[in-house]
């Protein structure tokens, strides 16, 4: 990576503004409605994080260099360019105070989708040398390991292992010519290996044939959320030349919001080419193959529980019904939170807000929205479908002294697998 | 030549004064959107679940319309908005002599309102602007937000609803002088109109659009 410059950040800034961009900026009103949808607005009261405040050296630059009236003012002396103390002083409000959530683009009524243009702004501020400590540590380490969280081969083989002596089945790894190739995030293979028992049951009574890759496993893309293309194209690579390589079919978005942003919809242009394989969430995939009668299940989950939509997949990702059709086939007692579904509100800790140390003590503070939201449904466990929203909500529940058990969906989808008849007799309960 | 300098500033407004005003908002308008357009943007090469250009000329509708939640937190941003906007057209439009000015101007016209309905409306659209102003100076975010510009374009769209009113009315000033002010704070508008925030009034079409384009082709709801 070339040194990190105040020119460099700027020029990125100019080269990442576009024509919506520029219709944003253009029609903003100042209504101030975006900050009654931001959660750092709602639960602190402080009108600095405004979303489109938040914006605003985006917004210099693009009226100094791309508006005639702008422009004049520049030559004129009367518009002055951005300085290193303002972006410095800026990346409290664009790196800990926000998650990319997208909720603020959901209601601007002159419709900015203020969260399209953060992405635009961290570029800028990544190019500048303003990025958070955390995200450029992360990044560092993805490039050089291959893992935000320094999670090599050898700790993926080593819980590869044991969740096989686990469940008895095999997980298959670098497996050519099969349909689907399996990525996880660091935090699943550290926090939650579970999952990968989970999807091996899944994907034996499916009878879908699947594979890890030895390299190119990591899911999360620290690229994205420190803003910086090079860095995200170089993980997104990583992932599509293994699955190339391999000859999936599809390569499976796990519960991981921005990874799904990274690869299904970023990643093409990163790479500026077209996929050889199709990316599918994996909330996707179980729907599929609920539909396709693959999925049989059977039983109901007692505890009373409730869904925290993931804004990358909600949001930003378009994955609604999925899990709510999952749920209600296998728990007998699930409550929605008010707000539930593509209004939902984020954890505290997405796009990159978890890896930011300066952002600990706000991030804990903000959740105080999702305790009112479960204040409403006092559910016994939370079902999610995104590692990273699932530890920062597992910490914000200790935080706040509340006893709820958060869970994986495809955990608890795996457990509800209706036992196999064709299969010899494995003691399953249920039947 | 009438030594009357009311008549005169009023014929003035009327003819070249607005005859100047349309080149600028015409001129403006056509700048802002080159100035959009001319930044273009890249081949989206992600293959989309859902048609992004539908998605988008929806969301140019659908955000006609408040959104989730919104207006319980924000209700004089709201009702004010709406009020006035709605207010703005209908006088606009149909108030007769207005309608008469787009008969010569453009060779149609239509049936106007009754006159006292119009007053009534231009009551009430005022009376929101003073509302959202209010709720803009007593909100910690809009204030911080508002810079000289809000104020300003504040002052400018208020002015044409009280001068009319006031010309319409025989209040303060004698007609000729009244109407004369009315026509300039129309042109006033008219010539700020794209050169600030009130460029919105065209180029929300266009921030809408690719809202709901961007999103909309992720099968995400905008
Ligand atoms: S909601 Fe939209 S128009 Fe209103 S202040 Fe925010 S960005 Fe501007
Ligand atoms: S994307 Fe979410 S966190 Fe960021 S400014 Fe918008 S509402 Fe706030």
């Amino acid at each position: 990576m070339t040194a990190a410059t105040l020119e460099r950040g700027l020029t990125a800034l100019k080269e990442h503004i576009d024509a919506p961009v520029a219709a944003f900026f253009s029609s903003c009103v100042h209504c101030g409605l975006c900050a009654e949808a931001c959660l750092f607005y709602t639960e602190t009261g402080d009108p600095k994080y405004a979303p489109i405040r938040k914006l605003e050296p985006l917004r210099r630059q693009w009226r100094r260099e791309y508006t005639l009236v702008g422009r004049l003012g520049a030559l004129l002396g009367l518009i002055k360019p951005l300085t290193d103390d303002e972006l410095a002083e800026w990346a409290h409000l664009i790196y800990d105070s926000c998650t990319m959530c997208g909720r603020c683009t959901l209601v601007c009524p002159v419709g900015n989708d203020l969260t399209y243009m953060i992405r635009k702004l961290r570029e800028g501020m990544a190019a500048s040398g303003h990025a958070r400590k955390g995200l450029v540590e992360a990044a560092k380490k993805t490039i050089k390991l291959g893992s935000p969280m320094g999670v090599q081969l050898p700790a993926l083989n080593a819980q590869i292992r044991r969740v096989e002596a686990e469940v008895g089945l095999p997980i298959p790894v670098d497996v050519a010519g099969v349909d689907y190739m399996v990525i996880l995030s660091s935090m699943e293979v550290i926090q939650f290996p579970e999952i990968i028992g989970a999807l091996a049951r899944i994907f034996d009574r499916a009878g879908v044939t699947w594979t890890i890759p030895s390299s190119g496993f990591e899911a999360t893309n620290v690229g994205i959320q420190i803003g910086s293309r090079d860095i995200a194209e170089e993980i997104v690579r990583r992932v599509v030349e293994a699955a190339e390589k391999l000859r999936v079919k599809y390569v499976i978005s796990p519960e991981c919001g921005h990874a799904y942003v990274a690869l299904r919809w970023e990643g093409p242009n990163l790479l500026g080419r077209p996929y050889r394989f199709e990316v599918i969430h994996l909330m996707e995939l179980l729907a599929k193959l609920r539909a396709e009668g693959r999925l049989p299940l059977a039983g109901k989950h007692d505890q009373r529980v409730t869904f925290h939509d993931p804004c990358q997949i909600i949001r930003r990702g378009g994955i609604d019904q999925e899990p709510r059709d999952l749920l209600n086939e296998i728990t007998e007692d699930f409550a929605e939170m008010p707000d539930a579904g593509i209004w939902n509100w984020c954890c505290g800790g997405g796009g990159g807000v978890s890896a930011v140390d300066e952002a600990e003590h706000l991030r804990t503070k903000v959740f105080s929205r999702k305790m009112c939201q479960l204040d409403e449904v006092h559910p016994e466990q939370l079902v999610t479908a995104c590692a990273n929203c699932r530890n920062i909500i597992e910490e914000g529940l200790e935080a706040y002294n509340k006893d709820i058990e958060v869970i994986g969906l495809t955990e608890l989808v795996a457990e509800y697998l209706a036992p196999d008849e064709t299969a010899p007799a494995e003691g399953g309960d249920g039947s | 030549m009438t030594s009357d300098p009311a008549m005169d500033l009023l014929m003035w407004a009327r003819g070249p004064g607005f005859q100047i005003a349309t080149v600028v908002l015409l001129f403006g308008i056509v700048l802002r959107i080159v100035e959009i357009l001319a930044l273009g943007r890249a081949r989206d090469l992600a293959p989309p679940k859902a048609s992004p250009a539908q998605s988008g000329l929806r969301t140019v509708f659908s955000r006609f319309l408040p959104r989730h939640g919104m207006a319980m937190r924000s209700p004089v941003i709201h009702i004010g908005g709406y009020l006035f906007h709605a207010g703005f057209f209908i006088v606009l439009l149909f108030f007769g002599p207005h309608i008469q000015l787009f008969e010569e101007g453009f060779g149609i016209g239509w049936p106007g309102l009754p006159s006292p309905l119009i007053e009534a409306v231009t009551v009430i659209s005022m009376v929101a602007l003073v509302a959202v102003l209010i709720a803009r100076v007593r909100d910690p975010v809009r204030k911080l937000l508002s810079t000289f510009e809000d104020y300003a374009v504040w002052v400018v769209t208020f002015l044409p609803f009280l001068t009319g009113f006031m010309a319409v009315n025989k209040l303060g000033l004698p007609y000729t002088w009244m109407m004369a002010l009315h026509v300039l704070s129309v042109e006033l508008l008219m010539v700020v109109l794209p050169f600030t925030k009130l460029t919105h009034a065209v180029t929300f079409l266009f921030a809408r659009y690719y809202n709901g384009w961007v999103n909309g082709r992720k099968g995400a709801a905008t």
